[in-house]
């Protein structure tokens, strides 16, 4: 039989386990919620926003095209020869559409960004920690949440829908030149296929992930350069890795466990 | 009646997990003087000054502003509180993606009380203030140590705050530009009258510049006084800690510590009142330091110390004792001497100053560089202090010279 105090000491174990992640969401959430209410706060930041836009935004042109267009053209490889068994490959452009619109789309934008622009906003921000920049901004009684994270978590609700579009214009197009230039399907057939299948509600769907993963991302990788000094080990450069790295880790997971979760709503 | 002081703090603790850093501190800060926080590296000290600040609560214990607990303020009150203090952080903790104007412009911005036309106006006024005119564009990586001190110094002091508080203001800086550095806090305290606090390893520098210091030891304040009142003091742990700081020279001027100017006062008393050898006491004073920082910059006024002190050097005899007794004061111990050897040196270092110049900078200020030399004889019931008031009151002031 087991021994009481080992009894005891394994419902603490389980209960700090249980106790640490319900806390950090609590705070990750609180979080959130000041960020977003001060993107609306006097003075308006509004040239801060700007300058994010063109950093998340802007910047992450190049690639959402480069892999939009190959996420395009190796779905209309793929749906090619599995359509084409069923001798229905008329469909390519209706498979290819509809599943950038509704996953790809959204799913790999997040993922890009928080590659390019998710770990640098953590490791900024990290820095900005350690070497007490943030600490100074208290000092002046600005609130650094309102001045580092809101223009950052607004500039990622416009940019994500946006660059979640082009990603989606991107894939069609890339279906287009594998389906249609290089395996000979009907470009009148492909293209109207894409637009008898895909309704409002897909679009609107892809939207409002895009929208659900822009605050993702920008909540989580700002919090975790925010809190760079709390983590064990959180000192010096060290310390802003950790956070880089739990930053872009946290980020790819659970944009792919919300898009799950939203999915099943949306469906 | 007791003042009320400025600032509290009382039984406060603070320990970041098993490591108790300060363990029942009580400490008064005095209005509009400087208090000067020293002890060992790793004492608490920067965690004493964020507590102040409110980057830290305590454990336990309050902080009073004005007698009002921090605490109990409200979030209005606590605001308005934090708006009249300002923190000059160790590493200066200026923003390396903004430019100097931006950096120090900051904390007017972002409250959006000032137009920009104020904005502006306010800060050129501080780049002046603070010699840092044609910089304003440049970022902080492209400046040296000093210059990002005062810009540091420039974003602390831009919204005109009641208090400031510096953390090792001074590390990592030269000897002249450390003095002058000093020198700037010791001044636009004067000028603005605001509150200082200052966290300071730089002994003896930092007594010149402050009206009281308080060491902390182990999590509690061991001593508060003023410095005169430290360096007499007899606690073996604080004269070690004194001593073992102060090193074997003032690196500006490389004359003896103070405490060894002192040491040797003591000595010479002895002989004087066992076996009536007379030593008489000099005391030279730089009479316009605060023209000269006003007029070129803080660094050319320690640099004016400097050259007055080299001069000095080469009027002492072998057993001669020189050392600094102020932020503009140099005090010379003539051994064996009387009144008239007194007298004969200050007239050896007119001649020798009037031959050379005092100032060897490029670029002269426009205003005279003037030093008064006063002398008196030390009696056997002298004590040091009145030998310094007797040497520098007028009666006894032997000339005052002038090189413009």
């Amino acid at each position: 039989m087991a021994h009481p105090i080992s009894i005891i000491n394994g419902i603490a174990t389980l209960g700090r386990a249980v106790i640490g992640p319900l806390r950090e969401m609590g705070q990750v959430s609180i979080f959130f919620y000041r960020a977003f209410l001060h993107i609306f706060s006097f003075p308006w930041q509004f040239s801060k926003v700007v300058e994010q836009i063109y950093f998340i935004g802007t910047k992450s042109l190049f690639v959402i095209c480069l892999t939009g267009s190959f996420t395009g053209m190796v779905l209309g490889l793929q749906g090619y020869y599995t359509l084409v068994q069923f001798g229905s490959e008329g469909l390519l452009g209706a498979a290819v559409a509809l599943t950038m619109i509704r996953e790809m789309g959204p799913v790999l934008t997040a993922i890009m960004v928080i590659g390019r622009g998710g770990s640098a906003i953590a490791a900024e921000i990290g820095i900005m920690r350690i070497s007490e920049q943030i600490d100074a901004l208290e000092t002046m009684d600005i609130n650094p949440i309102r001045f580092l994270v809101s223009p950052r978590l607004a500039a990622a609700l416009l940019s994500f829908p946006l660059l979640t579009a082009l990603f989606d214009a991107i894939g069609i197009l890339g279906g287009y030149l594998t389906g249609v230039v290089l395996l000979g399907i009907s470009p009148g057939i492909y293209f109207s296929r894409v637009e008898s299948s895909v309704k409002m509600n897909d679009i609107n769907g892809g939207f409002i992930k895009a929208i659900f993963f822009a605050a993702l991302v920008a909540t989580i990788c700002c919090y975790m350069g925010y809190t760079t000094h709390t983590r064990a080990g959180g000192f010096g450069a060290k310390g802003v890795s950790n956070a880089t790295t739990s930053a872009v880790v946290t980020c790819c997971v659970l944009v792919l466990v919300l898009d799950y979760v939203l999915t099943s709503f949306l469906l | 009646m007791m003042v009320q002081p400025l600032i509290q703090m009382v039984d406060v603790h603070k320990a970041f997990g098993p490591a108790k850093v300060l363990d029942g501190v009580d400490l008064s800060i005095p209005q509009g003087q400087i208090t000067t926080v020293i002890g060992k590296s790793g004492m608490g000290k920067s965690v004493l000054l964020k507590h102040i600040v409110g980057l830290l609560q305590p454990d336990q214990g309050q902080i009073l502003f004005e007698g009002q607990p921090l605490a109990a303020m409200k979030k209005a009150e606590r605001r308005r509180l934090k708006m009249q203090v300002s923190y000059m952080f160790q590493g200066t903790a200026l923003f390396d993606s903004m430019t100097v104007f931006d950096n120090i412009a900051l904390p007017l911005t972002e409250h959006g009380r000032f137009s920009k036309k104020e904005i502006r106006r306010k800060v050129e006024e501080k780049l002046q203030q603070l010699d840092l005119k044609g910089i304003e564009n440049k970022y902080p990586s492209q400046l040296s140590g000093g210059m990002r001190k005062r810009v540091a110094l420039a974003r602390a002091l831009v919204t005109n705050p009641q208090i400031v508080l510096f953390d090792e203001p001074t590390t990592g800086l030269d000897p002249i530009r450390k003095s002058a550095a000093h020198s700037m806090i010791a001044n636009y305290q004067k000028r603005f009258d605001f509150t200082g606090i200052v966290v300071s390893h730089e002994i003896p520098d930092v007594f010149f510049i402050s009206h009281r210091v308080a060491m902390l030891d182990e999590g509690h304040i061991i001593f508060e006084g003023t410095p005169d009142e430290i360096q007499r003091s007899r606690n073996p742990m604080i004269q070690q800690f004194i001593h073992g700081l102060e090193g074997r020279h003032d690196h500006l001027t490389g004359f003896v510590p103070p405490s060894q100017g002192m040491e040797k006062f003591t000595r010479e008393m002895v002989r004087l009142q066992r076996h009536k050898i007379d030593f008489s006491l000099v005391l030279l004073r730089v009479n316009n330091l605060e023209v000269i920082d006003e007029l070129k910059d803080h660094e050319d006024s320690q640099k004016v110390l400097q050259h007055l002190a080299n001069h000095v050097q080469g009027c002492l005899g072998i057993t001669d004792t020189c050392s600094r007794v102020g932020l503009n004061k140099i005090m010379v111990l003539l051994s064996n001497s009387d009144i008239g050897r007194a007298r004969m040196f200050c007239s050896e270092l007119a001649r020798e100053m009037e031959m050379k110049k005092i100032l060897d900078i490029k670029d002269p200020p426009r205003a005279c560089i003037s030093v008064s030399a006063g002398f008196a004889q030390a009696m056997e019931n002298s004590d040091l202090d009145r030998l310094i008031q007797q040497a520098g009151s007028a009666d006894n002031m032997f000339y005052e010279f002038r090189v413009c």
